[in-house]
């Protein structure tokens, strides 16, 4: 219940903020994950850097075709924003999904993204909106795609000293139908599988199909065979039966007392299945 | 290694110096003697920690006193006005929504901010509005009755 | 003299909201942890990570040197304190020494190896944390089965065979009965080891005062008085000189009916140091120390003729007992074996208990303790047989069913049921789903190809414990009243409440027998030094057991009102009505407050009447009381996910009278949310080497709002004739009808695949494996 000692700083500026974090402070952002670790002394750092105090990191902006959203804002933010629930409708239903009212009124975009949790629920959404995830630090920037930040379990691409600045996702038009679905650990409510999906369609077929899955392996990954295997179909259920079969391709499922491998693996297809057929439902 | 901090709850000012790692359930409770707010749980799970912070539900296990230098807080204390009980928990009163009552100041935090957000929610909404909130004792029966009737008793 | 009426309305009965709630409702209750003192110091134990090791060294010097560091004790330093001691007493029965820290050994993983005391609770953390142990780890067994084969791993080398003790009971024929038999079923049928709960954690104050001699402990518990004793005999001291109160108590279910290490550690550790002591447990600790509930592994058999009359009833109860006995772990499976007749008339039965050593934390009693797995096997073996029979499950209970005239009916067990009218609830219960249409809709829903249940279980309960010589401690209770000379009324009950609503609902009884309004009663409870000696709640007994003893200390208080009355009125003929004295013949009356005034003044007193208004009274019940029910749960499965959805949950339930049908419905709802539970979700899981692998809320799945269905709750009224106030007890009911509904109604549901039967949780992965299994 309690944890380590800490040095605590809260800069009011991202420079001051990356600069802090190069001398080797460890980022606090909404801490939902973060401060339960500590208290079970299961993460211990000696310094921390709360972005709480930096305004310019919370925001959600429309820029070039593109949802910008900031590192610090917060789930709830992301589900009830204006914006974000009309020009990308699957992050916002994402976000309705991570933990409960409190974790969500807490709990950031970036925080989560960098935490990389394999059973968070932005990163499948963030891989079927093929999202871009800017990084920076003291001295660069730079641009990574969400299938090139989520590495492996609480692994990302962010190098020492980067942090997650913000997300970038693209502003969807009425011809996309997205949808996201998740079967939850009972206990824990974190995702045993959680699928993201969005489609277009044009000429009565699927033209662009984009999975992501989440909770099913190390990483969230994008079911890219499954994608072809939709895209030129009418969406017929037997072709989406068959497409959904294809999302745990080459996967090594996750096994544990909440659900075997089989068991995820099964889930997973049916719930492609059933994220596929509402995402269709909402393409115009 | 402690830091000056100053929160304002329930209307009043406080600063006090504190350990970084004091979590604000602590401040509340053991700073500031105020203890109805409680501890559950050390996985942010249980919900009974809850309080508002700049009007908004947080589990206050899961945040440090010195995130909140500056923030307002509510807590249960500070719920009722003038002797008079919030519409929340007079609900909570008269449809029997505690048992052992370990639970319920951090229901009651988390069924007002669900009705702040949403004056007339469903059955479903409510029950998915208090999701971060463990009850060993109603079966949450009662409770998703209690937050009906205080939305009934604002209309 | 005033003629005033002071109440005319009676409250028992009304749905009347609690007078405990707006304590509780502003965060102003005073729960353990509230309390604070001035030279108040904290205390954490160090707790083996380990199921089975030897202690190799225990190095406190780092944490010694730590500032703040007040006090650090090990095995060795607590020689003076007594083992914990066990309540229950079975022939043959091994008792390990269960000291309060770990000597030369480790038995489970939380087991206590050092506590360490510091002026700042988180001081105490980092200090514990700087507390080095050195293990040798043996090999450990958490399963009870895997404990009783040859060659396990000893929990207690001194007992190789892991076998606490074992019981049997028979009643009746049985070898007649099952050689005769038409049809005889079988099934192992597990109640797994389930983590009782409480929102709050256990918790202790332990206060020294030094010149007196004496101690006051603050301690979550159910049963003050009897920590009271207990701690008094751990430590040497005199009983009167140690206080125990239980303040607001955050829930319990039976996890706080016991006596902790914790309590009589702290208490010395308090009497060491000279200064108030806090221990609060987290809630890692909670689900690795405080016992855990359940944890059967059954073997039952039936047997029955063709029409579906059953004759006999077995069961071989293997009893995971954890590394030691907590107050009344042993006995907590011989309760299983008392309820297992459940409510049918069949007088021949017969049960074996092996009590088993594990390496993992005691079991003993939670909410129902022994009765829900002796039910859930009975009702699920129940409906095995109607499936067999090719019967309805509801037929097949109709004809078992114990008839009313058959009353009071002495079971194969040796126990009397006072009263019933077992059809009544069910009956009720399948009118409310309309059963015939509901079966229609099951055999569309499934040429449909889809699985829909219909689960029934009709439930028996053992409640009010109970008759002294039934019971480990003494089994009844006491209150005393108080008219105060102002005439408001105070009543002290031994009972002591902890969510169940008793300040409510004795103060409506006293309301009634006093006829004096609500607000003028205060119910004080759980304070050793303001209360009488009582037994405290458990066991749904609190009202049905204290509500007498209640009951009883106001009958002989109203004579003494008459006295006083008939005296102020100069008549020889009076009664006590509506909180007055009234003359039966001039009409004159005077009034409960004028009558304690003169009582207390004693200016004047009637004959062989001394001053004052108290009276106080302890009630032995002669009998327990034995509630019952009906619950119908309608599921249907997703054949995809195999995830069951409750579509509808009945809960008829006969507790007797009902005091407060606001209250009731309360307890009815948090058992049902309980029971189902343990049948869909929860289960404290072990690892081969002892370790808790659902060992926080991460991963131990509690009933979450959105995850319960809408509960109809209703009664039928059957007040047994075994106390004054016809009440039963409703606390356990709900949970312990729910576990076999839902299971039947899954396995009806699946019951077109051949599925017979289900262990519990039936988790959407098992159900899906079954379906799997079945289709291919």
């Amino acid at each position: 219940m309690i944890p380590q000692q800490f040095e605590y700083s809260a800069p009011k500026s991202l420079d001051e903020a990356l600069s802090l974090m190069a001398d080797g402070g460890k980022l606090l952002s909404g801490g939902m994950s973060l401060i339960p670790m500590m208290k079970l002394r299961l993460a211990a750092p000696d310094r921390l850097v709360d972005l709480g105090r930096i305004k310019e990191l919370s925001y959600v902006r429309e820029q070039g075709g593109a949802l910008h959203i900031g590192a610090m804002t917060t789930h709830h933010d992301v589900e009830t924003a204006p914006s974000v629930r009309a020009k990308c409708p699957l992050l916002a239903e994402t976000a309705g999904f991570i933990g409960d009212v409190q974790v969500r009124n807490m709990g950031t975009m970036g925080g989560s993204v960098a935490h990389n949790d394999p059973s968070a629920d932005y990163p499948a959404a963030l891989q079927a909106l093929e999202a871009k995830i800017l990084l920076k630090s003291a001295t660069s920037e730079r641009v990574v795609t969400a299938d090139d930040f989520f590495v492996d379990t609480f692994t990302t691409a962010l190098e020492p000293g980067e942090m997650v600045r913000e997300v970038i996702v693209p502003v969807e038009d009425s011809s996309t139908g997205t949808n996201y679905q998740k079967v939850l650990q009972p206990a824990s409510g974190f995702a045993i599988v959680g699928i993201a999906v969005r489609l277009r369609k044009a000429g009565g077929k699927i033209a662009m199909a984009r999975i992501g899955v989440t909770g099913l392996s190390n990483r969230a990954y994008r079911a890219t065979a499954a994608e072809k295997a939709l895209e030129g179909t009418s969406g017929s259920d037997a072709e989406i039966q068959a497409a959904s079969a294809l999302v745990i391709q080459g996967i090594d499922a996750n096994s544990d007392l909440h659900a075997s491998a089989d068991y995820r693996k099964h889930l997973a297809t049916v719930y492609a299945f059933r994220a596929i057929k509402a995402a269709l439902g909402r393409t115009a | 290694m402690t830091q000056p901090i100053t929160l304002t709850v329930n209307g009043i000012a406080h600063t006090h110096s504190v350990e970084p790692r004091l979590l604000l359930i602590h401040f509340l409770r053991e700073v500031l003697g105020l203890t109805g707010s409680h501890v559950g749980c050390e996985t942010s799970l249980c919900g009974a920690c809850t309080v508002e912070l700049n009007g908004k539900a947080v589990k206050s296990c899961s945040m440090f006193a010195v995130q909140c230098d500056g923030a307002k807080v509510l807590t249960i204390e500070g719920l009722a006005e003038d002797g008079k009980l919030h519409r929340v928990q007079e609900a909570f009163w008269n449809e029997h929504g505690a048992q052992c009552g370990f639970c319920t100041p951090g229901m009651i935090m988390a069924s007002k901010q669900i009705l702040d957000r949403n004056p007339n929610p469903t059955e479903t909404e409510i029950r998915h509005g208090i999701e971060g909130n463990l009850c060993r004792c109603t079966g949450y029966q009662h409770i998703v009755k209690a937050v009906q009737a205080a939305a009934a008793a604002r209309a | 003299m005033a003629t005033t009426i002071t109440k005319t309305e009676t409250v028992i009965g009304k749905r009347i909201r609690r007078k405990e709630d707006p304590r509780l409702i502003t965060g102003t209750a005073t729960y353990v942890e509230d309390i604070q003192m001035p030279g108040m110091h904290y205390a954490v134990v160090v707790r083996s990570p380990h199921a089975a090791a030897k202690i190799k060294s225990i190095d406190t010097s780092a944490a010694a040197a730590i500032p703040g560091v007040a006090l650090i004790l090990t095995g060795k330093d607590i020689q003076k304190v007594a083992a914990l001691p066990c309540g229950a007493s079975l022939p043959g029965l091994r008792v390990p020494d269960h000291k309060v820290l770990a000597q030369d050994r480790v038995y489970y993983v939380g087991h206590a190896v050092a506590v360490v005391v510091a002026t700042d609770r988180y001081v105490a953390k980092d200090a514990a944390e700087a507390v080095e142990v050195e293990y040798d780890v043996q090999q450990a067994v958490a399963d009870p089965e895997k404990a009783l084969a040859p060659g396990a791993p000893a929990v207690h080398p001194q007992w190789p065979d892991n076998t606490a003790f074992t019981f049997h009971q028979e009643g009746g024929d049985i070898e007649k009965a099952f050689t005769e038999a038409d049809i005889i079923v079988k099934e192992r049928i597990v109640s797994q080891r389930l983590v009782p709960s409480p929102m709050e954690t256990r918790g202790v104050v332990a206060l020294w005062h030094a010149a007196e001699k004496s101690l006051t402990l603050y301690t979550s518990t159910q049963v003050p008085h009897m920590v009271r004793s207990l701690i008094a005999q751990m430590l040497g001291l005199d009983e009167n000189r140690v206080r125990v109160v239980a303040p607001e108590v955050g829930g319990a279910f039976g996890c706080k009916l016991n006596l902790y290490a914790e309590e009589a550690l702290m208490s010395f550790v308090a009497m060491k140091l000279g200064k108030p002591i806090k221990w609060i447990e987290t809630r890692r600790e909670n689900f690795l120390t405080t016992i855990h509930g359940r944890g059967h592994v059954d073997y039952y058999e039936l047997s029955a003729k063709k029409d579906g009359t059953i004759t006999g009833i077995k069961v071989k109860i293997i009893q995971d007992l954890g590394a030691y006995h907590q107050l009344l772990t042993p006995a907590i499976p011989t309760l299983s074996v008392l309820m297992l007749p459940g409510l049918y008339r069949a007088k021949t039965m017969c049960a074996d208990i092996v009590g088993v050593f594990t390496n993992c934390v005691p079991t003993d009693a939670y909410r129902g303790a022994g009765r829900p797995e002796a039910t859930h096997g009975i009702e699920r073996m129940v409906d095995i047989l109607a499936a067999e029979l090719k019967m309805d499950p509801a037929e097949i209970r109709l004809k078992n069913f114990i008839r009313n005239d058959e009353f009071p009916f002495p079971t194969a067990t040796g126990l009397i049921y006072d009263t019933g009218d077992y059809a009544a609830p069910l009956r009720k219960a399948l009118e409310i789903v309309d059963y015939p249409k509901l079966r229609q809709q099951q055999t569309e829903a499934r040429a449909q190809g889809k699985f829909m249940g219909i689960g029934i279980s009709t439930y028996g309960e053992i409640c009010a414990f109970g008759p002294s010589p039934a019971t480990p401690a003494g089994g009844w209770e006491s209150a005393t009243v108080k008219i105060e000379p102002s005439g408001t009324v105070t009543v002290m009950t031994g009972v002591s409440p902890h969510g169940q609503g008793e300040e409510t609902t004795f103060s409506q009884i006293t309301a009634d027998e006093l006829g004096v309004p609500m607000d003028d009663i205060l119910v004080q409870h759980g304070d050793t030094s303001i209360v009488q000696y009582g037994i405290g709640t458990f066991g749904s007994r609190a009202t049905a057991v204290g509500g007498p003893a209640l009951y009883f200390a106001i009958q002989e208080l109203k004579t003494k009102i008459k006295k006083f009355g008939a005296m102020l009125l100069e008549s020889e003929e009076v009664s006590y009505t509506g909180g007055k004295c009234v003359c039966n013949k001039t009409g004159n009356s005077v009034s409960l407050k004028e009558i304690a005034g003169a009582a207390y003044r004693a200016m004047k007193l009637p004959p062989n009447t001394e001053p004052g208004l108290v009276a106080t009274y302890f009630w032995e019940p002669p009998n327990f009381t034995f509630p019952f029910g009906a619950h119908v749960m309608v599921t249907e499965i997703d054949p995809e996910t195999g995830a069951i959805a409750i579509k509808r949950y009945v809960a008829i339930d006969d507790c007797g009278n009902i005091l407060n049908p606001l209250i009731v419905d309360g307890q009815v709802h948090g058992g049902v949310a309980q029971g189902l539970g343990q049948a869909l979700w929860e289960q404290a899981v072990y690892d081969d080497n002892g370790q808790l692998v659902t060992g926080e809320f991460m991963d131990y799945t509690m009933p979450r709002a959105h995850m319960m269905p809408w509960i109809e709750s209703g009664h039928t009224i059957t007040p047994t004739p075994v106390n004054p106030l016809g009440v039963k007890g409703v606390g356990e009911a709900g949970t312990i009808g729910a576990s076999p509904a839902a299971v039947n109604s899954v396995v009806d549901a699946l019951s077109t695949l051949g599925v017979r039967h289900i262990d519990m949780p039936m988790t959407p992965e098992k159900i899906w494996k079954l379906i799997n299994a079945r289709k291919a």
